[in-house]
């Protein structure tokens, strides 16, 4: 499907936002309104915009702990997401999940997980649960390139290939697992030859800087788990800007690398991309990037009037049948 | 008079089980040979047949995603029970349940429920070596988020597992490797016990002995034998280790004044520490000696008959601990 005008435009705009939100989360993080650990999604965002092209808006998607992006991309307000990274009780997650561990149960983004794996073979439950009950919708879980080598990845796609479920397993492949080059982790570092030992169909290394590609290899995998025929693998390339998380000491890789790295921008591709064919100029650019600043300005303002959660909450939602005083 | 009829530990299971699907089209079993094969333990025989493949599902032999794919199941609306061959696989499934589906509901602020049970078996006695004897309820018990039962009679089987299918928690329901041939009366029908009730099994004046699981069928013994010698030992069976009832105990220390907490775990962090740490903190004005605890020895358990049998807890040992203190 090629993206229209308006989505062209809406995917800019969101990207831009979510680009905006990472820069203010370092920025609070640095001056300790954020707490834990934070792992920032800059360079990665058209991966998340090509999800929501690609996909139903009541398809499943679960992802890990590198989360605000889809977040934002799957349509969560972005001032309850702020408040959830500056621990509020009008956080998505009631201020009890923080950065890492974002939902909305409503607009079926099963959350951030912060297991690596972890999340994997939940992905294979929410489909089996749909396929069970007749229904047809897709479940999408993205990952980093570093949960391809655990257990649970292996142990997930062979009961998704198993019983058919219609999973699209998406890799985020930004060449490092933490500080872990994939060459030196993975002992195939074409990642996605181990999804074509499960049987399910592959696409190789899709361009993950390029907005409409990315569109197109995942509506087709989505087309092929939706009509039944079972789960099917995608390997974005991409890469993060910004380290692992806040505390990282990048010496793994060389600055020129990044510097490299930010020319192939997918923001910049786009926008590029809006003014040749005459769909922006740079002022029009320009304002939408003041527009997300604003945005975030707002949300962060929000978050900082909110308040922080009550004693009580700590032991609110530990189950959700109530056990009375015998849970204590 | 409610009816009963007299069935084994594992049928009423296997009952609980069975109604449950019937009435409620979410609940569905998946797990290791519970399909074409009836369950390692038989408790599922004849419910592929009837329930077909879509309800009862073969898995790989694979408990990582065993448990995390009934968890992803139950978020988007399911009841899964799964099944886990022996709890000492459980350990491969342990960040599935503590993890995601310990956690799920706290973790989002309440958005998702994990109405999920992971039956399994536990329990020493047959000979099978170190790896798959151990009873190991309390490190699964340690966690918030997670339900943990262990029934010791048929009736409380049948009725606390159709409750754990019911819950909106995730629950691990403990079976006893030995107990399945127990054969008592059992209600017919719905039967439904509340979960986190702790249940006086026989009452007595002198002492308290609590257990749960098979050490209630050892301390009953040890109660019978202790009548003979002029000794009223009241038992208490825990059945929930998660949450943890203990006002039946508390209430029985003040009566007999004296403690002996049963538990086939071996000796350290477990639930006989838990509970004797409790009951002192409670009932510390109304002691006439220290709580005593029985469990097996802290040794990892050994395939030869005899020295197995050395190292785990028995009604005599139970005795033996009883007259130390009464």
């Amino acid at each position: 499907m090629a993206l229209t005008d308006e989505q062209k435009l809406e995917a800019y705009k969101t990207m831009m936002v979510i680009r905006r939100f990472e820069e203010k989360c370092a920025e609070l993080y640095a001056a300790g309104d954020i707490g834990g650990f934070l792992h920032l999604y800059i360079g990665q965002e058209a991966i998340a915009l090509a999800t929501k092209y690609a996909l139903r808006d009541d398809d499943n998607v679960i992802t890990a702990y590198r989360d605000h992006g889809l977040a934002i991309a799957r349509g969560l307000p972005v001032k309850n997401l702020m408040a959830e990274m500056l621990g509020k009780a009008t956080g998505t997650s009631k201020g009890k999940g923080g950065s890492m561990h974002l939902a909305d149960k409503e607009k079926r983004f099963w959350g951030g997980w912060a297991i690596v794996g972890g999340h994997l073979p939940l992905a294979a439950g929410l489909a089996l649960a749909d396929t069970y009950r007749g229904e047809d919708r897709v479940t999408l879980a993205l990952m980093g390139d570093g949960a391809t080598n655990i257990g649970y990845f292996h142990e997930s796609l062979n009961m998704a290939a198993v019983w058919k479920l219609p999973v699209v397993w998406l890799v985020e492949n930004n060449q490092y697992g933490m500080g872990t080059a994939v060459i030196r982790a993975s002992a195939v570092s074409d990642i996605a030859k181990k999804a074509e030992a499960y049987g399910m169909p592959c696409c190789v290394q899709v361009d993950g800087m390029d907005l409409q590609a990315l569109v197109d290899y995942l509506e087709e995998a989505a087309i092929y788990a939706r009509e039944g025929k079972g789960s099917f693998f995608v390997e974005a390339l991409t890469y993060r800007y910004r380290g692992h998380s806040m505390g990282d000491p990048e010496r793994y890789r060389p600055v020129h690398e990044v510097e490299e790295k930010k020319l192939d921008d997918p923001i910049s591709h786009l926008g590029s991309h809006l003014i040749e064919a005459n769909l922006a100029t740079t002022d029009d650019l320009q304002k939408i990037s003041d527009e997300a600043d604003q945005e975030i300005a707002e949300a962060v303002e929000f978050a900082k009037n909110s308040p922080f959660p009550e004693p009580g909450e700590l032991y609110t939602d530990i189950y959700a049948d109530s056990m009375g005083e015998v849970s204590r | 008079m409610t009816e009963t009829k007299r069935i084994s530990y594992r049928e009423a299971i296997s009952e609980a089980l069975w109604e449950e699907m019937e009435r409620d089209e979410n609940v569905f079993i998946m797990g290791e040979e519970v399909g074409v094969w009836g369950g390692t333990y038989a408790v599922t025989r004849g419910f592929y047949d009837h329930f077909g493949e879509k309800r009862v599902r073969d898995t790989p032999i694979a408990e990582m995603v065993i448990v995390g794919a009934a968890t992803g199941a139950a978020m988007n609306g399911l009841r899964p029970v799964a099944e886990i061959m022996t709890i000492n696989f459980a350990f491969l499934a342990l960040d599935a349940m503590i993890n995601s589906a310990g956690v799920a509901h706290y973790m989002f602020g309440g958005q998702f429920s994990v109405p999920m049970v992971v039956r399994t078996t536990t329990g020493g006695g047959r000979q099978l070596g170190a790896t798959h004897s151990r009873s190991p309820e309390p490190v699964f018990a340690h966690f918030p988020g997670l339900t943990v039962i262990a029934p010791s009679t048929p009736a409380d089987a049948k009725g606390l597992l159709k409750a754990a299918i019911r819950s909106n928690d995730p629950v691990l329901f403990v079976e006893h490797s030995t107990l399945y041939q127990n054969r008592d009366e059992v209600p017919v029908g719905d039967y439904v016990l509340p979960i986190g009730k702790s249940d006086v099994k026989r009452e007595g004046s002198d002492v308290t002995i609590v257990a749960y699981s098979k050490m209630v069928e050892y301390s009953l013994a040890a109660a019978d034998i202790l009548s003979k010698e002029g000794i009223s030992a009241e038992v208490i069976d825990l059945r929930t280790l998660r949450p943890l009832d203990l006002d039946p105990v508390y209430e029985s220390f003040k009566k007999t004044n004296r403690g002996v907490v049963v538990e086939e775990a071996t000796p350290y962090y477990n639930v006989s520490g838990e509970v004797a740490a409790r009951v002192q903190d409670v009932c510390f004005d109304w002691m006439d000696a220290p709580v005593k605890r029985v469990n097996a020895l802290d040794v990892p358990l050994p395939y030869s008959r005899e020295l197995e049998q050395m190292a785990l807890p028995n009604p005599e040992k139970i005795v033996e601990a009883v007259k130390e203190i009464v």
